[in-house]
């Protein structure tokens, strides 16, 4: 053995690097109004101006085939409009979800009327989605989930409670995972569906989370009529589906970027002192940064290759946290400053980030599903 | 995709390592015995020339091809000074002098001075000195620096060993008639640089080696009526484990394919400061997971975790390549810093 991973080293194509100038210029313009505090949030922010200024560009499905109304360009090149918007700290949390996996999944599963009618809205920037997996008895045991949808005529009638469902608030739509039949397989049963959250009988309410911010819903659902054609996919077969988004979900830039404010803060501060813990501090979170890039580059491309590196992904997924979780720290560590959200600009975004990052290791998959994960692809289980 | 020229590398020395380098041959090693018919076929399959130019006889492959080699060093435990001599033969080549026939020619580093052709000075715990037939030095000079070959036979050997039991000789030249000499553009930074390299590269492959180890005795120990391995306590530090080893690879290959593309130092600080986490990390891992028997001599762990403490403070440390990358990133203010990461220049 070596080991179980398959990550190679991947050089951007030059057309990737044309499109990083086109999108640096972009964002110097569009964000000279986003307030600080937004942009210390990146894909946690929101701004529906922004995302349809993003769509405008064509920015939006870049990667999807054309005839999906897609730029059918690389991932690489999705990656470096994603890294770019990142870490200039742009509001790109309207979009961001259903860039990054609805719209893929409608093209994948979607029927053509899926897919005549949602890709548009998503493309332009208008249409936003958000992810319904989690439930209040079903965290990380997905396979607990509970809330049914049974066959009547030409509906579903939907009922049961979403929970954590980041940005349901601001979505017209939810990828919904329920309960279509009682199996002996816990995987089996399991159906997604597109759900309008304007149909009558769905109620969102926030989750006010510990920073008073309202990022996450619970969305119950009490005798909702789904029309039959909003299944997506095969009866029974969303817990493959489901799965298989996770590699998209679990290896991108928004893994591993989410305190890189506080890092570039921190270069910015130690131009001035001269300190030599600090600035070997800083070197040596570059290290990592600059390991995660190479590693994150590395699956967007074994994607594009029609790979499926959701082993590779977990393992981004995991030490992404750690970077982006360990950095609050240091940065308090090496400034000793207080979190404060009226503070000078570094204050603020330490307030912000220090508050958030809890989150970090928790969405998308905990850590401790994620060493599940990789422990299973060791062998060990 | 990997090349032709890699792939016939990495099974040359698949092969070669795992037909050679026995816990026996380790052991061995460590008692001071020179494992001549591991050596031999390593040469006669001309790993030690594969960064050599092909006009002075080499393979002239690609950094990246030489990191394959050296994370096998590593992975296997080869105590031998392959990585040694592929960075004296890329050096050497830089000069255009060509390797002397049968040599093993080691990097040497310390106060050394030229003077009328003729090397003097220290060269201090130089890596299997007692073993090599000639050095190579860089001598910096302000205008033109100069590269030079000297035979080492005949110098005063001190019989210094690392924590690993490899020889890290200090070799005393007094007034030693080099073989050649090249005036060359690059000073003596370029051995710290490329040396960090190769130790980086090695070090990714130690790591393996622990990961590799771990796992199969997680898998073959039976405590409380079960393999330990069935243990979530044990699952998720061996995943753990596994994270620091995926992402030290990355950052070794990373750090060898930066070579082709013109060397910029960050790829290598990274690797090099990555890497030195890792060990921190991993090391730990490894041991707690094999209990008292991995402390023992008789059990082979140590094999890797001795190297890695040793290699992970040669040719600067993770700390000393970290500092170098922030003084950079500050020099460069914090408007560059996002650039240069995307452009692997610091």
């Amino acid at each position: 053995m070596n080991t179980p991973f398959n990550f190679r080293l991947t050089k951007f194509p030059n057309e990737a690097e044309i499109l990083r100038h086109e999108v640096r210029e972009f964002l110097s313009n569009a964000l000279k109004d986003v307030p600080k505090e937004t942009r210390a949030e990146t894909w946690y922010g929101a701004d529906e101006n922004f995302s349809k200024k993003v769509g405008q560009k064509g920015w939006i499905g870049l990667n999807w085939p054309k005839e999906h109304g897609g730029a059918g360009r690389s991932s690489m090149e999705r990656y470096v409009i994603l890294e770019e918007m990142l870490t200039a700290g742009a509001p790109v949390g309207a979009h961001w979800i259903s860039d990054r996996q609805s719209g893929p999944l409608i093209i994948r599963y979607g029927t053509e009327k899926h897919q005549k009618e949602l890709l548009p809205g998503i493309l332009k920037g208008e249409s936003y989605f958000c992810i319904g997996m989690s439930e209040p008895d079903s965290g990380s045991d997905l396979a607990a989930l509970r809330t049914k949808a049974e066959k009547k005529g030409n509906i579903y009638l939907v009922n049961g409670t979403k929970l954590w469902t980041s940005g349901a608030h601001r979505c017209q739509y939810m990828i919904a995972l329920f309960k279509t039949s009682q199996e002996e397989d816990r995987h089996g049963g399991f159906s997604q569906f597109i759900v309008d959250l304007s149909l009558p009988g769905v109620t969102i309410r926030p989750i006010i989370d510990l920073a008073g911010r309202h990022h996450f819903n619970e969305v119950i659902f009490e005798d909702v009529e789904v029309p039959e054609d909003m299944l997506i996919g095969k009866e029974g077969n969303g817990w493959n589906q489901v799965t298989a988004e996770l590699a998209l979900e679990r290896s991108g830039p928004e893994r591993y970027l989410s305190s890189y404010i506080l890092l570039q803060e921190l270069v910015s501060e130690f131009s001035n002192k001269n300190d030599d813990e600090g600035v070997t501090e800083i070197g040596r979170q570059m290290s990592h940064l600059t390991t995660l890039r190479q590693m994150s580059v590395s699956v967007a491309s074994m994607l594009d290759q029609g790979e499926n590196p959701a082993l590779e992904a977990s393992v981004v997924k995991d030490l992404g946290a750690v970077f982006e979780q360990e950095l609050p720290n240091i940065a308090h560590r090496l400034m000793g400053l207080e979190p404060d959200s009226n503070g000078t600009d570094f204050q603020r975004y330490l307030a912000i980030l220090t508050q958030i990052s809890p989150s970090f290791s928790l969405r998308g998959g905990t850590r401790e599903i994620l060493r599940g994960i990789i422990a299973r692809g060791l062998g060990l289980r | 995709m990997i090349s032709e020229t890699s792939q016939l590398l990495s099974d040359s020395v698949e092969k070669i390592f795992s037909d050679h380098v026995t816990k026996e041959c380790i052991i061995s090693a460590e008692k001071g015995e020179w494992p001549e018919s591991l050596w031999s076929e390593v040469v006669d399959n001309g790993l030690n020339l594969v960064l050599v130019p092909e006009n002075l006889g080499g393979v002239g492959a690609s950094w990246f091809d030489a990191g394959i080699l050296f994370k096998a060093i590593g992975r296997y435990q080869a105590p031998i000074p392959l990585a040694e001599n592929i960075v004296a033969g890329y050096l050497l080549g830089l000069g255009g002098i060509p390797c002397p026939e049968s040599s093993i020619i080691t990097i040497l580093e310390g106060e050394l001075d030229l003077n009328d052709n003729k090397l003097s000075g220290v060269s201090n715990r130089t890596p299997f000195g007692n073993h090599s037939s000639h050095g190579v030095a860089i001598i910096n000079n302000n205008n033109k620096s100069k590269l030079v070959l000297v035979p080492i036979e005949d110098c005063s050997i001190s019989v210094d060993k690392n924590i690993a039991l490899e020889s890290r000789n200090n070799i005393e030249f007094k007034d030693v008639e080099a073989l050649n000499i090249a005036d060359v553009d690059f000073n003596s930074d370029l051995i710290l640089k490329i040396g960090a390299l190769m130790r980086s590269c090695q070090i990714a492959g130690g790591l393996e080696s622990l990961l590799d180890q771990s796992v199969r005795y997680a898998n073959e120990r039976i405590q409380f009526g079960r393999p330990i391995a069935k243990f979530q306590a044990i699952q998720q530090e061996l995943a753990v484990l596994a994270t620091h080893v995926a992402a030290s690879g990355v950052a070794a290959d990373y750090a060898s394919s930066s070579m082709d593309n013109g060397g910029d130092e960050l790829a290598i600080a990274s690797a090099k400061s990555r890497v030195d986490d890792a060990i921190s990390v991993c090391a730990s891992i490894a041991h707690q997971v094999h209990g008292a028997i991995g402390f023992t001599y008789e059990h082979g762990l140590h094999f890797s975790t001795r190297r890695l403490w040793s290699w992970r403070a040669e040719f600067g440390s993770g700390s000393y390549w970290a500092k170098i990358l922030g003084e950079k990133a500050v020099s460069n203010g914090a408007k560059n810093f996002w650039p240069s990461i995307t452009s692997g220049k610091i």
